[in-house]
């Protein structure tokens, strides 16, 4: 490891994909992102990369498809109201099985909503938003430097799976500043991309990429071939922190930026008395469920609390995991605001009946 | 006896699913021809659109992309960006590159991408069944404008290559049309020259190609090539609009 | 001496060709349907083509390649 600088999340999104291999970024400016494509303007021209700021998301998102059709590592972000709008381009590069990074620093919503931070778009990232049965690597990370590791990452899966993966952060993490310690050399993991559209350079047959497949045998054998690869990934590449479980009473669940939160509020709760642990998804697709039930199976633990920066989305697959053998109760601030840690611990308190 | 006309190698030797008489087919034989004579078929890539042309990749020889409706040319710009030393075109219709896409080909044009794309207007949307295209003509009838293209309801047909070639990123920018064998021959040229100043780096180009619809419009092949130039060469003139003194 | 040859399976029998022949030698076949059920066009008169390319320059299905 390097020594440690003090780096801005934004930026640090964009020296990880650098330092991934990512040599070519397509964007459209949007709060509380854009640091991103900011960095990206300055740094690409090192490596002789291309940064290019897009018309619109939508042409964002497409470059994107043809720059991973080309077979190069490529990058776009956004934030929500501008993921809304690049969620046809996911879809096509679901069926067109193609490898992408995005990166969404999650604002407020509905409609244009306000620019601080939120977790509503937690349905978006993992129940699809385009349209058909595709499924996105959602990975969330909870700090800067785990910002930096999973973006990295993040490049490596959608190699490995000719997948998009999605980097589901919000506005505290994007803007916030932490020390951060880069690898002195990245772990890149080469994938052969014999499918890529590079001309056919004596090639024999040629290549074509493409998402529609108008005889109905030929599309069903391509979902299924979409589902055997998303059913390879749920079986491969769950993430997941648990924290403190062994004893606990009271579980919270929460990612991102909330995990942070209730990371003091365990300290806090148990110096009270009140056993409480913390599972942490950092895949929100693949969904830790494994993990979440064999947790809820523990004799000590009474009862679930999921906290997130939404009116509760996430609880949902918690419920689904915990499948009724215990209650989940849930705990949400909206509209841009951070739950207190007196908040969650008073809530906390409630459960235990104290 | 001399072989004076083959099938061109720039296609792969299968059926076209268009309909008789539809002139998208000329449009396809030009183009792979033009990348054969220009010996850049294993150098180039190329762009399917949305519309009756939609799997055109399955019968170009090159490598190929699909692209969702309009988005041809950013996706061309992603491929474009990603191999600057390849040739990158697109193939559009109206209602793809008019109508959904035209923020996609004005930004590109714009930016004087390096790819050169081919805008096939036949007035009209095939593909979903002859609705209003931007290119309908006033007066035009369609399933969407069934008493014809009013513009006090409906508004005025967009004259596309006109518009682009204000664009001081569109170097070259020529309609053309497939109606006529002196008007194919052109066109032939005008596909060509595309290639040639996108080769030569200089900025973006286009070709506007004039193209029949018989299906849809309700008229034979034969009387559906009349109908293009009595009425759509009228409002369509043909010439280059850009880039009439390049030498490539 | 000239000569053209249709590919008759590929032909959709537009006429295209057929209007585009100086020398009007060339018909659609009435009485013969391709596998795809159109009439393919071909010429009786074969000693009266001039290889003029203009019919496979207009066949919109590559169906015809011309000798001269």
């Amino acid at each position: 490891m390097t020594k440690r600088v003090l780096m801005k999340g934004n930026e640090v999104i964009a020296e990880a994909a650098v330092r991934a291999g990512c040599r070519h970024y397509f964007g459209y400016p949007i709060t509380p992102q854009t640091e991103i494509m900011h960095y990206m303007a300055r740094r690409m021209p090192e490596v002789s990369g291309t940064i290019l700021q897009a018309e619109s998301e939508v042409a964002a998102i497409n470059m994107v498809y043809g720059a991973a059709a080309a077979g190069a590592r490529v990058m776009t972000t956004s934030s929500s109201p501008g993921i809304s709008l690049k969620q046809e381009g996911f879809s096509y590069i679901a069926g067109a099985e193609l490898p992408a990074v995005v990166v969404n620093i999650v604002r407020t919503g509905p409609g244009l909503g306000g620019i601080l931070p939120a977790q509503g778009d937690y349905f978006q990232a993992t129940k699809g938003g385009g349209h058909g049965d595709y499924r996105n690597i959602v990975l969330a990370p909870a700090s800067i430097q785990e910002l930096y590791e999973l973006t990295v990452e993040a490049f490596n899966l959608a190699d490995k799976y000719r997948n998009l993966v999605m980097i589901l952060g919000d506005g505290t993490l994007g803007q916030m500043m932490e020390p951060v310690a880069f690898r002195d050399e990245e772990s890149i993991e080469t994938v052969a991309k014999d499918w890529a559209v590079s001309g056919r350079q004596g090639r024999k047959e040629h290549n074509e990429i493409t998402s529609i497949y108008i005889n109905p045998d030929i599309m069903e054998a391509l979902n299924n071939k979409l589902q055997a690869k998303y059913r390879e990934i749920e079986k491969n590449e769950v993430r997941v922190e648990v924290l403190q479980c062994e004893d606990a009473e009271i579980v919270i669940t929460a990612f991102g930026i909330a995990s942070r939160i209730c990371r003091n509020v365990i300290r806090q709760a148990r110096a009270e008395g009140i056993k409480v642990g913390m599972i942490r998804p950092i895949t929100l697709w693949p969904f830790p469920s494994k993990t979440i039930s064999a947790v809820a199976s523990i004799e000590s633990v009474s009862s679930f609390l999921t906290v997130e920066l939404n009116a509760g989305q996430m609880v949902e697959d918690v419920r689904l995991a915990v499948n009724g053998s215990k209650p989940v109760e849930f705990y949400g601030r909206m509209g841009g605001n951070l739950p207190s840690q007196k908040e969650i611990l008073e809530k906390i308190r409630t459960m235990a009946g104290k | 006896m001399e072989k004076v006309f083959s099938r061109t190698e720039g296609l792969l030797d299968k059926p076209m699913h268009y309909c008789p008489g539809c002139t998208h087919g000329i449009i396809h034989r030009l183009i792979a021809e033009a990348m054969c004579e220009l010996d850049i078929l294993e150098e180039t890539i190329g762009v399917s659109p949305v519309g009756c042309t939609y799997n055109n990749y399955e019968y170009f020889a090159c490598d190929m992309v699909q692209a969702s409706h309009g988005r041809a040319p950013a996706v061309g710009t992603g491929i474009k960006r990603v191999h600057p030393e390849r040739m990158v075109f697109t193939y559009q219709g109206d209602g793809d590159l008019a109508a959904i896409g035209t923020a996609e080909i004005v930004h590109a044009a714009a930016r004087g991408e390096k790819i050169s794309t081919f805008f096939v207007n036949n007035a009209i949307y095939g593909m979903t069944s002859g609705q209003m295209a931007p290119t309908t003509l006033i007066g035009q009838k369609t399933t969407t404008s069934p008493f014809g293209r009013d513009p006090q309801v409906q508004g005025y047909p967009i004259n596309v290559s006109e518009m682009i070639a204000t664009l001081e990123g569109a170097v070259y920018v020529e309609r053309v049309s497939v109606s006529s064998f002196k008007d194919i021959k052109n066109a032939a040229k005008a596909i060509r020259k595309a290639f040639r100043v996108q080769q030569a780096g200089l900025g973006f180009s286009m070709v506007e190609i004039l193209s029949t619809c018989p299906t849809n419009w309700g008229i034979d092949p034969v009387g559906a090539i009349e109908w293009l130039e009595e009425n759509m060469k009228k409002k369509y003139p043909l010439g280059v609009f850009r880039g009439k003194d390049l030498e490539v | 001496m000239a000569k053209v040859e249709f590919r008759e399976e590929r032909c959709k029998g537009c006429g295209l060709c057929v209007a585009v022949c100086p020398k009007k030698i060339i018909s659609l076949k009435t009485t013969v349907l391709n596998s795809k059920g159109y009439h393919p066009a071909g010429v009786e008169e074969m000693d009266k083509c001039i290889g003029c390319t203009m019919c496979a320059t207009i066949c919109p299905d590559n169906v015809i390649e011309v000798w001269k």
